[in-house]
């Protein structure tokens, strides 16, 4: 009962907390995220008193085994869920701001759903709701399976769970009413940070707390990847966000690092949220996941440890190649530029040791589409870390930044890398949380891996043409001195592009849709009537011992008499 | 201190000791699993997922 009570005075607190904070907000956002977090200390409180278990409903509605099991598995199915919803978010938003620059008219004429509020949206949506609610949902079920110990402070776990849904839903609607600090991966406002800031540490508590009550000894390399980017990026969360509030009532702050400095601490976050967000985290779903589903053993457990370690000292350096030719100090910029060439050793040393774990079980490439879902995300991520490196080389750089190249960079890691690795890591997961048999269909599957890759192919592609062209075309100059082309007129010329670009993210999307009606089908415990992947041809007439022709004996069918 | 000698101090420590001792580490790390008898050690950890049912 005081425990009720307790829960129930602190949601109050924060209730009124919210109301007060609206009350006195310097501008309307601030109000409108106040009363959003007041709606949540509302449902929390309707949720402590009343004495529905509210567990019990969900674990209804979700169709969730009834036996808990060993390993508490409730968060990560939210967590699979929350990846597949939030999935269908981001792709969605991306396409329609890819037809956005295509068709202009898409902007609507409405402030909240011009490109520059809804692009946020977009890279935020995919990176941290879709991409984190996956290394939420991966690592609470990869740290307790390799520590055979259950979730430390389950309370805890869900209050990460749902804290980090608050978390998505102000920094979403935050973009949409124009609050932003205007850093790439980093736009949510000091208040929204703050309050991240919260969830990871209870989530850094949660991750630690497991490996601390682990009742074997050794801590499996997926955990030091996982540990070593939950780490990282409370780091650079913090030291990139170091802002003064204008008011404790208002959404707007000022960064501490200013000028030169500002910019580089930005893109020293900013690197390496894809170094340790979207490498680390999800090379941690790898090495778990590509061994399980392949039934063997990874290729080489020393190598994944150089891999850890040379990824661990690299990335952090490889900051500065998005500041090529600007006001950082020379010796800064080449300082990025080589770190970023060395990665591409561990990073290729990374992809050919979880390749290489099919060694001798080539065939399921050809008979599993979720083990060919995973060789084309290694595949992916050793060629945009190849592509990566190359275009941090100065000369390169003149050339590529700025452009759609970079976009097309970004996209074949994060839809081929991160989005092929988690569809089959929530494949894999799917059956097993739910206690199924198998998928509802895995010929879906495989129309998901060819829709998604053709989709990238399309992505990849018209992003290099549109890229090399825009470079070529602002460089142009004329024999009177001057540049050749218009900003709008290198635009014009890249419509074509654009459109090829939307194609290939509608292919992508569809074959997510695909995975939705697949996932919510086997959670509902159906299955496809269909013939199985891994069959085996048979003839029965040909299954018999060779034709009598063929053999010197008598004929066949008549008995051969004992001599 | 001013501002600049500060960032002059630690930009020449970090070109020197700095790097030296971070090239030292990594290394260490490196070889670490490398070192005698270990083999046995890493085949073993890389076969730990596979020991028990998923949720027995």
């Amino acid at each position: 009962m005081t425990t009720v009570l307790a829960r129930a005075g602190i949601w109050l607190g924060v209730l009124f907390l919210a109301i007060i904070g609206a009350a006195l907000a310097v501008d309307k956002a601030f109000a409108f995220h106040m009363a959003i977090i007041g709606a949540a200390a509302f449902v929390g409180l309707w949720v402590s008193i009343s004495r529905v278990d509210y567990a019990a409903v969900a674990r209804g509605i979700l169709h969730a085994p009834a036996d808990p099991g060993k390993y508490d598995d409730d968060p990560v199915r939210w967590g699979v869920i929350a990846t597949v919803f939030w999935g269908m978010a981001g792709f969605l938003a991306g396409l329609y701001i890819a037809l956005e620059l295509a068709f202009p008219v898409l902007n609507l004429n409405l402030e909240w759903t011009t490109f520059g509020r809804l692009r946020p949206l977009h890279t935020s949506a995919v990176v941290f709701a879709f991409g984190g609610n996956a290394l939420i949902a991966t690592s609470f079920y990869v740290v307790q399976r390799t520590c055979r110990a259950r979730l430390a402070f389950p309370g805890l776990a869900r209050f990460v769970f749902w804290g980090y849904q608050l978390f998505i839903v102000l920094a979403a609607t935050g973009y949409l009413l124009g609050i932003t600090q205007s850093k790439e991966y980093a736009e949510p406002e000091w208040y929204v940070d703050w309050w991240l800031t919260i969830v990871w540490l209870a989530y850094l508590a949660v991750f630690v707390g497991t490996l601390v009550k682990r009742s074997e000894p050794h801590i499996y390399v997926a955990n030091w990847f996982y540990l070593g980017f939950i780490i990282t990026v409370a780091m650079l969360h913090v030291v990139n966000n170091m802002d003064v509030p204008v008011s404790f009532f208002g959404s707007k702050s000022y960064p501490l690092w200013s000028g030169v400095q500002g910019a580089l601490v930005q893109w020293w976050y900013g690197h390496n949220a894809v170094g340790f967000f979207l490498t680390a985290g999800f090379l941690a779903m790898m090495y778990y996941f590509v061994p399980k589903q392949a039934e063997r053993p990874i290729y080489s457990y020393r190598l994944s440890i150089i891999h850890f370690w040379a990824l661990i000292f690299l990335y952090i350096w490889a900051g500065p190649h998005h500041l090529l030719y600007t006001a950082l100090p020379d010796w800064a910029q080449t300082l990025g530029m080589v770190f970023s060439i060395v990665l591409w050793m561990p990073s290729w040393g990374g992809m050919i040791n979880g390749l290489m774990t099919l060694n001798g079980a080539w065939d399921k490439v050809r008979t599993d589409p979720i083990i060919r879902m995973m060789v084309m995300a290694l595949a992916f991520y050793g060629m945009s870390t190849f592509e990566g490196p190359m275009m941090s080389i100065k000369s390169v750089n003149s050339l590529s930044h700025y452009t759609d190249w970079t976009i097309g960079h970004v996209h074949s890691g994060a839809l081929g890398w991160n989005g092929m690795i988690t569809f089959a890591s929530v494949y894999y997961l799917v059956p097993r949380l739910w206690q199924r048999q198998r998928l509802y269909s895995l010929r879906w599957v495989n129309w998901h891996f060819w829709l998604a890759t053709i989709g990238i192919v399309f992505y990849a592609a018209s992003m290099w043409v549109a890229g090399i062209t825009q470079g070529l075309m602002w460089r142009e100059y004329g024999p009177d001195g001057y540049l050749v082309n218009s900003f709008a007129e290198t635009v014009a010329a890249l419509h074509l592009m654009f459109l090829l670009r939307a194609l290939g993210g509608g292919l992508y999307l569809a074959g997510a849709v695909i995975m939705t009606v697949n996932v919510w089908l086997t959670i509902r415990g159906k299955q496809r009537d269909e013939a199985p992947m891994r069959d085996t041809a048979f003839d029965p007439a040909k299954d018999r011992p060779l034709p009598a022709a063929a053999q010197s004996a008598p004929a066949a069918g008549v008995a051969v008499p004992a001599e | 201190m001013s501002l600049h000698s500060t960032y002059d101090a630690l930009r020449h420590f970090a070109d020197s000791w700095g790097l030296v001792t971070m090239g030292i580490v990594f290394l260490a790390f490196a070889a670490w699993p490398f070192r005698p008898g270990a083999r046995a050690r890493n085949e073993a950890a890389a076969l730990t997922i596979f020991e028990s049912d998923d949720n027995a």
